[in-house]
């Protein structure tokens, strides 16, 4: 069989999700697996920074703010404006993208550590200012009631269901945009910049295009997640956005092989499912049974930091790494040297 | 009229004056080369040209038109390629890909294919060794690969940034017989050398770049046969 379409046979098992509501009808569920699409959102998002171009970015967390602020405040009582969510999910990602570029333009000279510094402080910034401006976003306490999605008439309400279909969309589309920004021009121009910035100029390539559109295109993701996830929480406050929530962020892209998309939703879904499922459920379990005073949630950041630890340790590559990255962490290791061929290159010089 | 013409360059890093005064031509067809000791100025000149770095006074014009205001993929789609100091391959991507983002500023797939297809039979390494990581090959197929790769970008001028570095005897011969084969194609070429026996052997003019200023400028057999030159850089 031809590689190409034993690759895609592969992912036909995904072709059922979009049934798993109609076979399983416990709400939590669904309800969790519609809050893991929003993170596999922003992870596929921060894939595009830090994965493709290789710009190491600590403060992601404000573009998913920049995104949910965006509903709350123009899908809401608050002011009362009441753009569509249909419309907003693109208004969004076009106000986090010029966010993108606001917040990466200072850095384009910044590489490493002292970028990673820089965009840990917006991420700091950012909730913050969304605290501090309490006459429009009402400081602590956020924006709730905002408005319900509907489509063709039909409302949202409060069941987990329709969002889950959204964020199976989004990520659809999420999917297809990364993978063919991935292979494109600008997907080789991340790729050489991430590997070598000074050569990526001298091959003629506009780095500082490059690199702000990594910072746009990466942070429209979280615009569309921010709205989803808003609008599917029905409340913002600036709690949500805490320097955690990049942390978790960068955490799923390294569980699951940064660059490489696959990869990444895997890392992204084991997280989630960890988070979100296995420790507040096996906490339930342990309740049950009359052990009320263990809570396996208290340990999600212990397990985050063993869990880290030990792909470091053991894959650091990732659970699916991409073919650069592989290279870049266990070539390096086994490679015998290149004396010996140069040796063979002296003597066939010679003859 | 000259296809590069450099006039009075002046260039710092921060406080540190690196150029003062630099002022060089290069005519179309011919191998100029700049030489001169470690930190006498050469890379910064060659990064002037090519839009790395800002200068602080003097002009910069290739093919009449003035470079300054380009930014560096400006450069190179004018027509300047620039193989940089210590051959900076990508590592991590196979030969292949190298060459491929070489070719970054054009459009014409069939132009890209017809370079390709010239780059490695000017290499015949490079062709062995098309899906084998940059990073694994020797010192002197990388730099073949990195002179390949600017190639890729087809220069009217190509600029080379110490081929010889680092390289064996034997390699440094073949790879100067490269240069020379490549400008014999057409190419114009401005080399930048310690090893500047190698350098005025094959170059038509030179320059001499002692602490920021050019300090003689000659045709080769001139600065080859100059008492001066040949105390201070070819070892009496």
């Amino acid at each position: 069989m031809n590689p190409a379409v034993r690759r895609s046979l592969r992912f036909v098992p995904l072709l059922l999700l979009p049934l798993v509501p109609l076979v399983d009808h416990n709400n939590s569920h669904i309800d969790f697996l519609a809050n893991a699409g929003a993170f596999i959102l922003l992870a596929l998002g921060l894939n595009i920074v830090v994965g493709f171009a290789g710009l190491l970015d600590l403060g992601y967390a404000a573009f998913f703010a920049i995104g949910s602020y965006s509903y709350a405040m123009l899908a809401s009582q608050q002011f009362g404006i009441h753009v569509p969510f249909w419309v907003m999910l693109f208004a969004a990602s076009g106000i986090a993208a010029i966010f993108g570029i606001l917040l990466g333009a200072p850095t384009l000279r910044l590489r490493g550590d002292y970028l990673a510094i820089v965009t840990l402080g917006f991420g700091e910034i950012v909730p913050q200012t969304f605290l501090n401006l309490s006459q429009y976003t009402n400081g602590p306490n956020g924006i709730n009631s905002l408005d319900s999605p509907s489509l063709f008439g039909h409302r949202f309400g409060f069941s987990a269901t329709p969002y889950f279909y959204v964020m199976l969309g989004l990520i659809v589309i999420g999917v297809l945009l990364a993978s063919n920004l991935q292979n494109s021009r600008l997907g080789r121009a991340w790729m050489a910049i991430r590997e070598d910035e000074l050569a990526a100029r001298h091959m003629g390539i506009n780095t500082t295009a490059a690199k702000l559109s990594a910072f746009a295109l990466g942070a429209s993701f979280s615009g569309l997640a921010g709205v989803a996830y808003a609008a599917k929480l029905d409340l913002v406050s600036p709690d949500q956005f805490q320097f955690n929530v990049s942390v978790l962020v960068l955490s799923m892209l390294v569980l699951g092989g940064m660059g490489n998309i696959p990869g990444v939703i895997v890392g992204s879904f084991a997280l989630s499912f960890i988070n979100s499922f296995l420790l507040p459920q096996s906490t339930n379990l342990v309740h049950s049974i009359g052990l009320t005073w263990i809570d396996f949630t208290d340990y999600r950041f212990m397990l985050y930091g063993v869990i880290l630890v030990a792909m470091m340790l053991f894959r650091p590559e990732g659970l699916i790494p991409s073919r650069q990255r592989r290279a870049e962490l266990r070539e390096a290791l086994t490679d015998p040297g290149i004396s010996a061929q140069e040796q063979t290159e002296y003597q066939g010089a010679a003859r | 009229m000259a296809l590069l013409e450099v006039a009075d360059l002046d260039a710092q890093y921060g406080r540190i004056r690196a150029l003062s005064g630099v002022s060089l031509t290069v005519d179309e067809g011919e191998i100029v080369t700049l030489i001169g000791a470690n930190g006498a100025g050469k890379t910064t000149t060659l990064r002037s040209i090519s839009g790395l770095l800002r200068p602080s006074r003097g002009t910069i014009r290739f093919a009449g038109d003035g470079l300054l205001k380009l930014t560096p993929d400006g450069v190179v789609r004018r027509g300047v390629g620039h193989s940089p100091e210590g051959r900076r391959v990508f590592a991590r991507m196979s030969v292949r890909e190298n060459l491929e983002l070489g070719a970054y500023t054009r459009a014409s797939r069939s132009e890209i294919a017809e370079d390709f297809e010239r780059v490695l039979t000017t290499f015949p390494r490079l062709r062995e060794r098309l899906v084998q990581k940059a990073g694994t090959l020797s010192g002197g197929e990388q730099q073949m690969l990195a002179i390949g790769r600017t190639l890729m970008s087809r220069p009217r001028l190509l600029m080379l940034d110490e081929p010889s570095l680092g390289l064996s005897p034997i390699l440094v011969q073949t790879i100067f017989g490269v240069i020379r084969e490549i400008n014999a194609r057409g190419t114009t070429i401005l080399l930048i050398e310690q090893n500047a026996r190698q350098a005025l052997s094959i170059a038509t003019r030179g320059y001499v770049l002692e602490v920021g200023k050019i300090v003689y400028a000659d045709s080769a057999a001139n600065l080859m046969a100059s008492e001066a030159v040949r105390a201070a850089y070819l070892g009496g």
